[in-house]
């Protein structure tokens, strides 16, 4: 069906299932209850997870597939972003050609980078890619201010009067899907529980199943076969009578399009642009949420930038006097010693977290979260068999 | 006129001169053999057929047509397949893969972006690869990783890929280094029958002495980046330049 083997056709109802009930699955927690806090199922928290796994499995597509490691590539999503809130300035408020305005920008950027960058491989690769995206913020800050707001970006302002609506005087614009506003939710409490199902974050979602629908394609397709041998011996590749630069500028561009669909995405959501969103730190949580999830694999992008998104906003929020309340059932001084050594973890340490996890993932699970999955089934599969057997299939000491 | 032939080829790296003046023809449908000394220019000549070194002086035609200028994939289009002295395969991906990618290259050329088909699906493409495969004896190391198969049996499958162009010129790099008796043998064995049943030229450099006289049917020997001789091997063995530069006295 779809064209899909049938173990690639299982995964993508398995994601699909999963997107489309995450306000139930990302909600576990009573609002009540102590654990609310670890509760991720509302909207703004919910796009950033599909918004940023697009733009993961992108970057996975130029990464896993041909390892040409780009440093960059949040340059494409500032500049898809961009292209999307001008066009809702300016056109329509409707985040359709918003969209496709990030993408379609985002791509010939892509291909001017592109086509510079890739004259070289390797670290010096990587160092292009992040001089061209540091240079693309420094402008954006500074000297194109015109367009882009420098420091304090853009937004959509009441005075803002785009072709394609009928604002009424002083109104300021909302993104919508053809009258339908991003922001409309519908809650639905059940007991204790409130599951928030949220336009934008279903709009996203959807979105978010095409691109990964897409790049399941691309993978299995004879394209990606290529981009895979280039990765594997470049070498053979040209003796082989196949040119590798067509190939690598052509995973290129579609990546940069897929960071600019995430781009226009998050204007879609939420109608502002600030340079910020182009630096560097940018594209390197990019190369975490790909690494920490699983290189060329699948869905490891999604389960990464599931990952880092949720200690950002999660972890992060976590405070000290949060700590105290859960060890308050410990005697005063062993309290506060427990709140000392976990402190560190929290709250704005959150990075230090991100970073013992990445290090754990990289040296013990080379092929990222994905790896561990892997590991973990085929540990339940073998303990199974042991036991049909009598466990009698114990390895020898 | 051969289906290759090389003009006054020269190639000068600083103060050494790798090549000069070197002149070889090589007929279509033959096995021809250079060989010579370590040092003698082989490995730069032949880098310089297919296009990842560019000579100084001179002229190589294929079949024709100049090949100086144009890129190893483009000479490769051309109708001239190389084989590596270290084998040069996919390591990362299966023996089948391996086999589809020059199938594919083969039938849609140097680049062509077809990336929604899925190529499993490529009823062609895989019915030739999986005929190759077959040719080679490796119908049951389809979805073994390439890496980690011997050395002999990557080798196969670096003259299979090569095969599956159908490449009008097969140059080999000494492949038969640092492999076993048996599995040399076997690589004769192997370049024989190509060479008897399919229309194909096969230009070889090769050390090894026995390999050499078993396949060739022209030598030429190459000295200091110079040809001393090119002949039938039955001259080869019995002529005294030939001996003095590279066959030392134990040859007699």
């Amino acid at each position: 069906m779809l064209g899909l083997t049938k173990k690639d056709l299982q995964l993508m109802l398995i994601v699909t299932g999963l997107t489309m009930l995450a306000p139930f699955i990302l909600n576990p927690f009573p609002e009540s209850s102590g654990m609310a806090q670890f509760n991720a199922g509302y909207p703004d928290l919910m796009q950033r997870f599909v918004i940023f796994g697009i733009f993961a499995i992108g970057f996975n597509l130029l990464f896993g597939l041909t390892g040409y490691l780009s440093f960059g590539h949040a340059a494409f999503l500032g500049v898809g972003s961009y292209g999307a809130i001008w066009m809702m300035k300016l056109v329509s408020l409707n985040v359709i050609p918003a969209i496709f305005m990030g993408v379609i920008v985002a791509g010939i950027f892509s291909v001017a980078v592109g086509y510079i960058c890739l004259r070289r491989s390797g670290i010096y690769f990587s160092i292009l890619t992040l001089a061209i995206a540091q240079m693309s913020y420094a402008l954006a800050y500074s000297v194109l201010t015109p367009i882009t707001g420098g420091e304090t970006g853009l937004q959509i302002k009441s005075t803002d009067r785009p072709l394609l609506s009928n604002l009424a005087e002083g109104e300021t614009g909302r993104a919508n899907l053809f009258g339908m506003d991003m922001r409309q939710s519908f809650e639905l409490s059940v007991g204790d529980w409130l599951f928030t199902f949220n336009v934008g974050y279903y709009i996203a979602a959807v979105v978010m199943l095409i691109a990964f629908y897409v790049s399941i394609r691309i993978f299995r397709s004879p394209f990606g076969l290529m981009l895979r041998a280039i990765k594997s011996n470049q070498t053979r590749m040209s003796y082989t009578g196949l040119n590798p630069r067509p190939h690598t500028l052509a995973a290129f561009v579609i990546s940069g399009m897929y960071a600019g669909l995430a781009g226009g995405l998050l204007v879609a959501m939420d109608t502002q642009v600030g340079p910020e969103r182009m630096f560097w730190t940018a594209s390197g949580e990019v190369v975490l949420m790909t690494i920490l999830g699983g290189v060329g694999t699948l869905i490891g992008p999604v389960l990464g930038a599931g990952v880092i998104k949720y200690m950002e906003n999660i972890l992060s929020k976590i405070n000290k006097d949060v700590l105290h309340e859960w060890f308050a059932f410990m005697p005063d001084g062993l309290e506060d010693f427990i709140v000392f050594l976990v402190y560190p973890f929290i709250g704005k340490g959150w990075h230090l977290t991100l970073g013992i996890l990445f290090m754990l993932v990289v040296i013990f699970l080379p092929g990222g979260l994905v790896e561990g999955g892997q590991r973990i089934s085929k540990w339940i599969k073998n303990r199974r068999k042991a036991k049909d057997t009598g466990g009698s299939t114990e390895p020898a000491e | 006129m051969g289906i290759l032939e090389v003009k006054d080829v020269g190639k000068r790296f600083g103060g050494l001169q790798a090549l000069g003046d070197v002149n070889l023809s090589v007929k279509e449908n033959t096995v021809h053999a250079i060989i010579g000394p370590n040092g003698a220019g082989k490995s730069t000549l032949l880098n310089c057929l297919v296009g990842k070194l560019i000579p100084d002086t001179g002229s190589v035609m294929f079949d024709g047509q100049s090949v100086l200028g144009r890129t190893p994939h483009e000479i490769n289009q051309m109708g001239i397949s190389r084989v590596f002295q270290t084998p040069e395969i996919f390591g990362d991906l299966t023996v089948m893969e391996n086999m589809m990618i020059p199938c594919f290259a083969k039938r849609d050329g140097a680049f062509r972006m077809r990336a929604i088909e899925d190529m499993m699906r490529e009823k062609d493409i895989v019915e030739k690869a999986e005929a190759m495969l077959e040719d080679m004896n490796m119908a049951d190391k389809h979805h073994m990783h390439a890496a980690s198969m011997s050395r002999g049996d990557k080798r196969r499958l670096e003259i299979g890929m090569c095969l599956a162009q159908e490449p009008r010129l097969l140059l080999l790099d000494e492949p038969t280094a640092g492999m076993a008796r048996a599995d040399t043998n076997n690589t004769i064995d192997l370049l024989k029958q190509i060479s008897d049943e399919r229309d194909i030229t096969i230009a070889i450099i090769e050390h090894d002495m026995h390999v050499v006289f078993s396949l060739a049917q022209r030598i030429t020997v190459l000295a200091q980046g110079t040809p001393l001789v090119e002949d039938d091997p039955e001259n080869i063995k019995g002529h005294p330049k030939v001996r003095e530069a590279y066959l030392g006295e134990t040859a007699a």
